[in-house]
């Protein structure tokens, strides 16, 4: 199919554009967690060039290409926006910004958010001057997330929370939280609020947990009366439920892009000479499975925007995605024999392999399980009885 | 972008509604296993394709088919696999049109197969494992033609064909690729043996001998030695078509066994309430959610002639091949023992996803040659 002149024209822009804005420095493969810009009010620049790059990103929108343009995004059209990610994948571009104001806070109030709401909350959110963080889970709700206990109560001006999350990615850099709050206890979902507060409002505090990576990205989440005015309520009082479900959606779309594996390149060509034939077919199955994917990804993200997806397909991508990323550190572990296994050293710049090998394993966890997404498929997609 | 155009549409949602009407089970399939017809297929049907001008799906507009892509061919194939409808169009109407086009052969061949009345069928596998560059039989030069020696495989429909296209070997050794030439060879040449024989899902595929069958110069389809140019034009188009249509059989499978889930009851429940089940058949649902999407790129690639197209082909095939296995194993296996019967259709699946993953190289084959490809 040839492209329409208008798009050839963009894609054409864009290039220039790319290839004018973009510093080669950012045009390097993203070598560790540091090198990701998350932005927010504490986040330090690794280099002038990361820092400018956000910039010339954020100041066209682009850092939310599809978002409106009165809320500071970039405006652009779905085949637009595929353009764009073509062409800063052609050259390496790394992205300017990763943010779940972006990938999940942001969805959300486009829907369900006040005028006033997007007005003070997604501008910051494109210019990556507010690091958001989730609060859904807590240690008696995980899969069953509306088992939620955080209470919200309505003091006539202001909420009064009180209660703790677990599992929250980042806590302990966020700028803000999206959280879940229960608000009535007559209703099992229907008591639940979704609001909005700054994590330095007194009261909140974090106590970051260990992975067994080695890393620590999430935290304990304490909430001890803290006041939240009530302009910070996101959709109806008691209807959180909808919005939460909206923002996981999302955020389960952004989660199944790790099936992609950040690249193009097939594993067998990364891994370097495989001399075990049972090993070489395994991988060879595996790229199979990951250039299907690959072309499911696309075609998923090009119904959605055409609205036909059904609602109900993240679950399928988030569950295929993350299996299939699993696996790809599986092999990436068993290709590189014990080379792979070393911890400390040098030679694998810290452990990388290996801990980017068990990071992986919480990708079937971290926005509900595996199991949860099968359940939502047999239950919304197959229509299966009792699910 | 991926979606399909409204032109697609409305082929798939003909295609959809004609074999849904005439191509079921009941009505092909079944009918003539039972009565155990000779071709494996009706020849009305066949009619009926070339009334809705289906056999010429592939063809050039010049030639008077329809000239369209391996996209619009894949939609048609989906629901030709769904129903499993045996009928001569992926052999035929898809891959040797796509082998026949631009030649003389062509412009031979396509009017009967526009009219429905011809059957073309490729003879390529010559040992039970598709190896399509190892082909040993041999074409020699002799007075104004060439003389065929050497044997074929799993010919899908070769006792029926009227025309076989046929890869022989004029130059080079076995496993180049240079120096295969392809002929069109008619069923009735003299010293051609055609063994008739019934598959596994009942569909009719011959072994052929060559026994010194001699041919006219003008049986070259495209040119000596570089047979592999319309060779690889149909492989293409047939591993691409038959991945569409193991989608077709996958998801024809997978709905039945769906339902099922939603009608028996067992312990004073449907087991379809069985999370064991359940979690099961969501892992199926995106299979084959996976293996439509990598056959219809396959397809789009084809389209644009890209030259990341073959590479997706095989990945297609394979993910397709591998997503059918899985439907209907899970699909027998989930109906129990009524699965097991002949008088459930489920079990037709089963056969007939064997037979297909094995047309044009099994999944395992098209994994190696994506590692081949890859360079690994
Ligand atoms: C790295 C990481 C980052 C995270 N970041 C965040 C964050 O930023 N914010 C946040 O709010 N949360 C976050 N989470 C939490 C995550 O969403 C939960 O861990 C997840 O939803 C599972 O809940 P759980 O841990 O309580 O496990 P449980 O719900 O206790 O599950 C235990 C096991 O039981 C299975 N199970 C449960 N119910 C069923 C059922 N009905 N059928 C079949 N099997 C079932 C599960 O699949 C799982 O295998 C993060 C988690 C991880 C690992």
């Amino acid at each position: 199919m040839a492209e329409a002149a208008d798009l050839t024209q963009f894609r054409e822009e864009t290039r220039a554009w790319l290839e004018a804005n973009c510093p080669p420095e950012m045009r390097q493969p993203v070598k560790s967690e540091e090198d990701v810009c998350w932005g927010g009010r504490n986040f330090k620049f690794q280099s002038d060039a990361q820092k400018r790059w956000l910039e010339v990103m954020a100041q066209r929108g682009w850092t939310t290409p599809d978002w409106p343009r009165e809320v500071g995004g970039g405006g652009l059209t779905p085949a637009e926006s595929k353009i764009l990610k073509e062409e800063m994948r052609r050259i390496g571009a790394r992205n300017p910004l990763n943010s779940f104001g972006i990938s999940m806070l942001g969805p959300a109030l486009l829907k369900y958010g006040t005028e006033e709401q997007k007005q003070r909350f997604l501008p910051p959110i494109v210019r990556g001057e507010i690091r958001w963080c989730q609060g859904y889970s807590e240690p008696g709700a995980g899969s069953d997330l509306a088992g939620l206990q955080t209470r919200a109560e309505d003091m006539g001006d202001h909420y009064l929370v009180n209660g703790q999350k677990v599992w929250t990615s980042y806590a302990d850099q966020a700028d803000w939280i999206f959280c879940l709050v229960r608000t009535s206890t007559e209703s099992k979902h229907g008591g639940i609020s979704f609001l909005l507060f700054d994590m330095e409002s007194e009261g909140v505090s974090t106590k970051p947990i260990l992975l067994i990576s080695g890393y620590s990205p999430f935290c304990e989440t304490f909430m001890d009366n803290v006041k939240v005015p009530k302009d910070q309520v996101v959709g109806e009082v008691n209807k959180g439920w909808d919005v939460a479900k909206y923002l996981l959606g999302h955020e389960r779309e952004m989660i199944s892009g790790m099936g992609l594996g950040g690249g193009t390149a097939l594993l067998g060509k990364t891994l370097g000479e495989i001399d075990d034939p049972a090993l070489r077919a395994e991988v060879a199955a595996f790229d199979v499975d990951a250039l299907a994917f690959a072309a499911m990804s696309e075609r998923f993200i090009d119904q959605l925007k055409a609205g036909e997806a059904h609602p109900a397909m993240p679950s399928m991508m988030k569950y295929a995605g993350t299996e299939l990323n699993k696996k790809r550190h599986e092999l990436i572990m068993a290709g590189g024999g014990s080379d792979t296994l070393e911890w400390e050293s040098e030679r694998t710049r810290k452990g990388k392999p290996a801990r980017e090998w068990l990071r992986t394993k919480a990708n079937s966890i971290e926005g509900g399980t595996s199991e949860v997404q099968l359940g939502i498929i047999a239950k919304h997609i197959l229509r299966l009885p009792g699910a | 972008m991926t979606l399909l155009t409204d032109d697609q549409r409305q082929l798939h949602d003909m295609a959809k509604s004609f074999l849904a009407e005439e191509g079921t089970i009941k009505k092909q399939l079944r009918h003539w296993r039972d009565t155990g017809c000779k071709d494996g297929f009706g020849h009305g049907l066949w009619k009926q394709f070339a009334e809705l001008g289906l056999t010429g799906i592939a063809i050039p507009e010049d030639n008077g088919g329809l000239g369209l892509g391996a996209t619009e061919a894949a939609l048609v194939l989906e629901e030709v696999g769904r129903n499993l409808t045996p009928s001569p169009f992926l052999t035929t109407a898809v891959a040797a049109a796509r082998a026949l086009e631009g030649t003389a052969q062509g412009n031979r061949w396509f009017p009967g197969i526009l009219a429905g009345d011809t059957v073309a069928a490729l003879a390529i596998d010559e040992g039970k494992h598709h190896r399509p560059g190892a082909v040993a039989t041999t074409a020699t030069r002799s007075g104004n033609g060439f003389t065929l020696s050497g044997a074929k495989q799993f010919v899908v429909h070769g006792a029926s064909a009227d025309v076989i296209l046929v890869a022989a070997r004029t130059g080079g050794s076995v496993g180049e690729r240079e120096g295969v030439t392809l002929f069109a060879v008619e069923r009735d040449a003299n010293g051609l043996d055609i063994e008739n024989v019934t598959l596994a899902d009942h569909s009719k595929a011959a072994r052929l001998t060559f026994n010194d069958v001699v041919v006219d110069a003008d049986a070259v389809v495209g040119e000596v030695d570089n047979g592999w140019a319309p060779l690889s034009r149909a492989l293409n188009a047939g591993r691409a078509g038959s991945a569409a249509e193991l989608v077709g059989v996958a998801a024809g499978s997978a709905d039945m066994t769906t339902d099922y889930l939603k009608q028996r009851k067992q312990f004073g429940k449907l087991i379809g309430e069985f999370q064991a089940l359940q979690h099961r058949a969501a892992h199926l649902f995106s299979e084959i959610e996976i293996a439509r999407a990598a056959a219809y790129k396959a397809a789009e690639l084809l389209d644009a002639g890209s030259d990341r197209a073959e590479l997706m082909v095989h990945v297609a095939k394979a993910k397709a091949g591998r997503a059918a296995a899985l439907s209907v194993q899970e699909g027998v296996q989930m109906h129990g023992g009524i699965g097991m019967t002949d008088e459930h259709d489920i079990g037709f699946y089963m056969k007939r996803q064997a037979v297909l993953d094995r047309l044009f190289g099994d999944w395992r084959f098209h994994a190696g040659e994506v590692a081949r490809l890859a360079g690994y």
